[in-house]
């Protein structure tokens, strides 16, 4: 163990003997050490999210064992065509995320930000479809919990206990695409410096393990919320 | 030791207790055995091997194989008994005979409510013959309830939206105090009832007469008590508010015109009418929806609901 | 070698406010989390002595009703999400783990400072809550009530789902450095068994917190927007929110004795001067403890109205994780065996924790047992039962490591003689004030009551002064702690002859933690005598 301990730092109190790369935090030793751990870190994190998004579907579950002619009639009021479109975007999406990664481990700036930028585009195509599926809802009134419009006779009851998980489930998804859009910009922003080589480019890794957790997530709730029988 | 048991644990009075308590003293002896073991261990070794110079040089070891295997079997094998030993009896107090009494028992904040096969119903207590079984169904109106009877080793929440139930054969006459044991807000720890265990003839006896504090209770008292118990209070109020019948306030002694055109003196032969055989005159612009209450209600009740109204004015 | 000047430690350098909120040290966060939580201790412990007072008497003795309800739930509450569950792994864990590994910080440095910050976030939304109208639904939120009582149940909710936020980021980050930041030659199997009870705690904080936040997520969304899933006037299910409750908060028990048990698995061989006995096993049961422990969530429901095939399955995977906790117990005190005993503070509470943990976990065979669970269910039975595993176990725990840790955080000796006064006086304190409970429970007396029958009033009276013994012990504890900051920082680096890397270097340590790099010579407990070693640098 040759490296000096007394580095550069974050705390800023010693400053540095000899010329260092700080993208290199100071206690980790080196590079290829502080990228494992950034991405168990997040492949921790991740693990987190999948069993907070699973308790959602476990509820989803039960409620639809509890009524399952409820669950079946408020399903046809989502349009499956808007959703498709919604799933071909993200996995187009997952897949130009990868080829940022790629590129950015390649240092190539240009290439990066554009598939980035595509990326973000998806993203947003997405919250786009998404807006409008919400207001048509909206406009029928079929809205989660108290607020769903009066059922009228014949109507099949409890639909409103669908709505609820829909709007639940789709609802902290959807916050879960607006920020891994921020953080994409993010990437975008840092990357125009030249930040990212393939020493280092742990950041843009760990935005797409993310995304793809996003766009996994999503690939369960389609066939879930929209093509169940 | 029977100071002990009678000390810390409350009266058997239930087919379940026995069987319950033999468990909770055999736990209670393993738990003794091994906390004697562990605390004479630990001060015994505080005292025998306090550190007496610094350069004290203590055995390396490390582990024993036989002796982890030794104190994870034997614990393993004495939990394994209490398991089934308990399983046995939890399924013992789930399943209830086939002959049965049995008894609607339900919450809501803060009262307990308990119905009859012929529809009685009592609050608050409730009679039953010792040595035969009683089923209790639970339910609650509101929320979490659970009925708890330390005497008789049962306990069972009060669930809204479904039923649950627990049963219990009493050993000896007696009363028996009953718990509210889910936390339900300002009224929980008020929340009691009790349970009078009769010898069959005066269970029998009971049923047809009713409580004792009915035959006592001041006429105008056992009157609102059966208002507030009765379901009166669903339809009928005492402010003047109308309700799906007429209101309690101001009527003792009032003139009301009857759906036929017949005008009526609200008076006592009317009000028992009312209550008895409800459809024979209905007050105009009301609709003919009050039950009857003929065999759910006793004749000293009656009298009492008379002599509350004519207070109300 | 040093870049430091002498007397310069992480506490003094740099200076100012905030060089310490914008702090990533580790040190720093563990002492920022340390006063935290040891304010919120104070304050639920208020709670708790107003508790006791009101009980002395039936009826009215200094609040009423509404108020009681809410001062027991808040003492809940508060104890278990802003004190018990950060207390070992974010105050002393984030102190002690990286020193102990020879790493200069934890893998993410920034993540844990947002978790300080998630945490604060968190503790404001629940005072703001208190505040704000209060919540009387136990700490335990059961539906429906928690879904149409009034108050602020909602904020306190949505402050409980940030707090768990904190307790993720905690999780995630320890795992990532035991994994990565190791010293050289230290593999899985000389780590200390701190570093191996913390990983377990750090499992099951990144599995079971994500549940309770959903679930708390699901509470706010019924009690807002009724969206039904609870409530069964909207076609809900109440007892499925004790499901989703109790798949989180039985873990979360464990999350709060796992720690204890990693201090007590420091303290003992240290004050022993012998090896850890059954390393291994120690070891291994913590991780099967942290697995079983996801299984026995039912244990708290058997007179729910859940299946009795469940509640079986439930029961005996129960007895299952008892095991691994007695296992613990009897390699304890065989590491005592024919030890070096030094009987100074942090032994002490080690050995107060081998008798009231024994107790606690033992009075959990008759409430594992289904049929006499049926009794003694939502009595003081469990009120004792899990104050003797909580306060008992991990407060006495903390306790000790506090005082173990003590110098090596602020470089100063406390006073040991006072220190074991306290200790007699909590100890006392505690067993009169809970082990009363035990006997109210079998009788019959239950929880949560404000008002009680009158058969019970000489043993509520008892335990209450109980709870005034404690109650000077721990203020004590606090004096005479607090009193240390008026010395001189002048504690050794290594007080008690500890064998792990933290007693390495000086008290308080420097920012860095050391001005050498660790490399793992000897084992944790190793106390043989050292032999000299040809052309091999010492440690340091």
């Amino acid at each position: 163990m040759n490296q000096s301990l007394t580095d550069v730092d974050s705390h800023g109190e010693h400053h540095a003997d000899h010329s260092h790369d700080s993208r290199l935090q100071h206690h980790f030793a080196t590079f290829e050490q502080q990228f494992d751990a950034a991405k168990l870190g997040m492949w921790l994190f991740l693990g987190t999210e999948i069993l907070m998004f699973g308790g959602l579907f476990v509820g989803f579950a039960l409620q639809q064992a509890a009524h399952p002619e409820a669950f079946v009639a408020a399903h046809h009021h989502l349009d499956k065509k808007m959703g498709a479109l919604n799933t071909v975007v993200l996995l187009l999406s997952s897949f130009t995320m990868v080829m940022a990664v790629h590129k950015a481990k390649q240092a190539k700036r240009a290439a990066m930000t554009a598939y980035l930028l595509v990326t973000l585009a998806c993203a947003g195509t997405f919250m786009v479809v998404k807006f409008f599926e919400y207001q048509h809802k909206f406009h029928e009134g079929l809205l989660p919990g108290a607020f769903y419009k009066v059922q009228h006779i014949g109507e099949v009851p409890n639909q409103f206990i669908f709505f609820s998980f829909y709007f639940m489930m789709t609802g902290l998804h959807g916050i879960h695409v607006l920020i891994g859009m921020i953080l994409i910009t993010w990437l975008v922003i840092k990357g125009r410096t030249g930040a990212f080589d393939g020493k280092w480019y742990t950041p843009v890794d760990l935005v797409g393990l993310y995304w793809h957790l996003v766009d996994l997530i999503w690939i369960y709730l389609f066939p879930l919320l929209y093509l169940i029988t | 030791m029977n100071w002990l048991h009678d000390f810390i644990l409350p009266k058997q009075a239930s087919t379940l207790s026995g069987n319950i308590d033999n468990l909770f003293w055999f736990i209670t002896a393993i738990n003794v055995v091994f906390f004697a073991l562990i605390a004479i261990l630990v001060i015994h070794f505080m005292r025998k091997y306090r550190r007496k110079s610094e350069n004290e040089v203590t055995p390396h070891i490390t582990h024993n194989q036989t002796l982890e295997i030794v104190w994870s079997v034997i614990p393993l094998f004495l939990v394994i008994i209490i398991f089934f030993w308990g399983f046995h009896g939890y399924v013992n107090a789930q399943v209830a005979p086939a002959n049965s009494i049995e008894i609607q028992a339900t919450g809501k904040k803060w009262v307990w409510q308990f119905e009859y096969p012929d529809g009685m119903r009592t609050l608050n207590a409730f009679h039953v013959p010792v040595n035969r079984p009683v089923r209790l169904v639970l339910s609650s109106e509101d929320v979490i309830h659970s009925f708890f009877v330390p005497s008789f080793r049962i306990k069972k929440d009060a669930v809204p939206g479904r039923y649950t139930e627990e049963w219990f054969t009493a050993t000896e006459p007696g009363v028996y105090q009953v718990f509210c044991t889910e936390y339900c807000g300002k009224g929980h720890s008020d929340m009691l009832a009790k349970i009078y265990v009769d010898d069959e003839a005066a269970y029998q006896k009971w049923l047809l007469e009713g409580d004792e504090e009915i035959k006592t209770m001041p006429l105008p008292e056992l009157g609102k008590l059966v208002y507030e118990n009765k379901g009166c209070a669903t339809c009928h109020s005492l402010d003047g508010t109308r309700g799906q019948g007429p209101t309690w306030k101001g009527t003792w002694g009032a003139m009301h015109t009857m759906t036929d055109g017949k005008q009526i003196k609200v008076d006592e032969n009317y009000i028992r009418e009312s209550i008895l055989e409800p459809q024979n005159h209905i007050v105009q612009g009301y609709e003919p929806i009050m039950p009857t209450f003929k065999g759910l209600i006793r004749d000293r009740e009656v009298l009492g609901v008379i002599e509350y109204i004519k207070g109300l004015k | 070698m040093a870049h430091y000047a002498p007397g310069e430690n992480y506490l003094n350098s740099p200076p100012g406010l905030w060089s310490w909120l914008s702090t990533v040290d580790h040190k720093r966060i563990g002492i920022m989390y340390l006063w935290s939580i040891l304010f919120f201790f104070l304050i639920g412990g208020l709670m708790a002595l107003l508790v006791r007072i009101e009980l002395l008497t039936p009826k009215q003795t200094i609040m009423t009703a509404e108020q009681y309800n809410q001062v027991f739930t808040l003492h809940g509450a508060i104890m278990v999400f802003l004190f018990i569950i950060p207390s070992v792994p974010a105050a002393l864990g984030n102190f002690v783990l990286p020193l102990m590994l020879g790493a200069k910080d934890v893998a993410f440095p920034k993540v844990n400072l947002m978790s300080l910050y998630i945490y604060w976030t968190g503790a404001l939304m629940a005072v703001g809550a208190i505040v704000l109208g209060g919540i009387d639904t136990g700490w335990t939120f059961y539906t429906p009530y928690s879904t149409s009582t009034g108050g602020a149940v909602s904020l306190m909710t949505l402050a409980a789902f940030v707090l768990g936020f904190s307790s993720i980021l905690t999780g995630v980050n320890f795992i990532a450095t035991i994994h990565k930041l190791r010293a050289p030659g230290m593999g899985w199997f000389q780590l200390p068994l701190f570093i191996w009870s913390m990983y377990a705690t750090a499992l099951i904080q990144i599995m079971a917190t994500p549940v309770l936040a959903i679930t708390l997520l699901l509470l706010f969304m019924e009690r807002v927007f009724h969206i039904g899933i609870f409530d069964p006037k909207l076609g809900g299910d109440p007892v499925l929110f004790q499901h989703f409750f109790w798949f989180y908060s039985h873990p979360a028990v464990y999350i709060m004795i796992v720690p204890g048990f990693a201090i007590i698995s420091e303290i003992i061989p240290t004050f022993s001067k012998k090896t850890i006995f059954g390393y291994k096993a120690i070891a291994f049961s913590s991780v099967a403890i942290a697995i079983v422990g996801f299984l026995v969530w039912g244990h708290h429901m058997f007179v729910s109205g859940q299946s009795t095939l469940a509640g079986a399955i439930f029961s005996f995977l129960t007895f299952l994780v008892a095991i691994p906790s007695a296992v613990k117990v009897f390699n304890w005190l065989a590491t005592m065996y024919r030890g070096s005993i030094d009987l100074r503070a942090p032994m002490l509470y080690a050995c107060s924790f081998l008798l009231l943990f024994s107790i606690g976990g033992l009075t959990g065979l008759y409430l594992g047992a289904m049929s006499v669970d049926v009794h003694l269910h939502d009595t003081y039975f469990i009120v004792a039962h899990f104050h003797y595993v909580m306060m008992g176990g991990t407060v006495i725990a903390f306790l000790g490591g506090l005082h173990y840790w003590w110098p090596k955080m602020f470089g100063r000796m406390y006073n040991e003689r006072l220190a074991a006064i306290a200790c007699a006086l909590v100890f006392v304190g505690f067993n009169v004030t809970f082990f009363t409970q035990f006997v109210l429970g079998s009788r019959g007396m239950p929880r949560r009551y404000y008002n009680y029958l009158d058969q019970f009033q000489p043993l509520h009276a008892f335990s209450t002064y109980g709870s005034w013994i404690l109650g000077a012990g721990l203020f004590l504890t606090a004096g005479y702690l607090l009193a240390t900051f008026r010395k001189p920082m002048d504690a050794p680096a290594n007080p008690w002859g500890g064998k792990t890397f933290e007693w390495e270097t000086q008290s308080p340590p420097i920012t860095h933690n050391f001005d050498f790099d660790p490399v793992l010579l000897h084992g944790p407990y190793d106390y043989r005598p050292a032999k000299p070693r040809e052309n091999e640098p010492v440690a340091h």
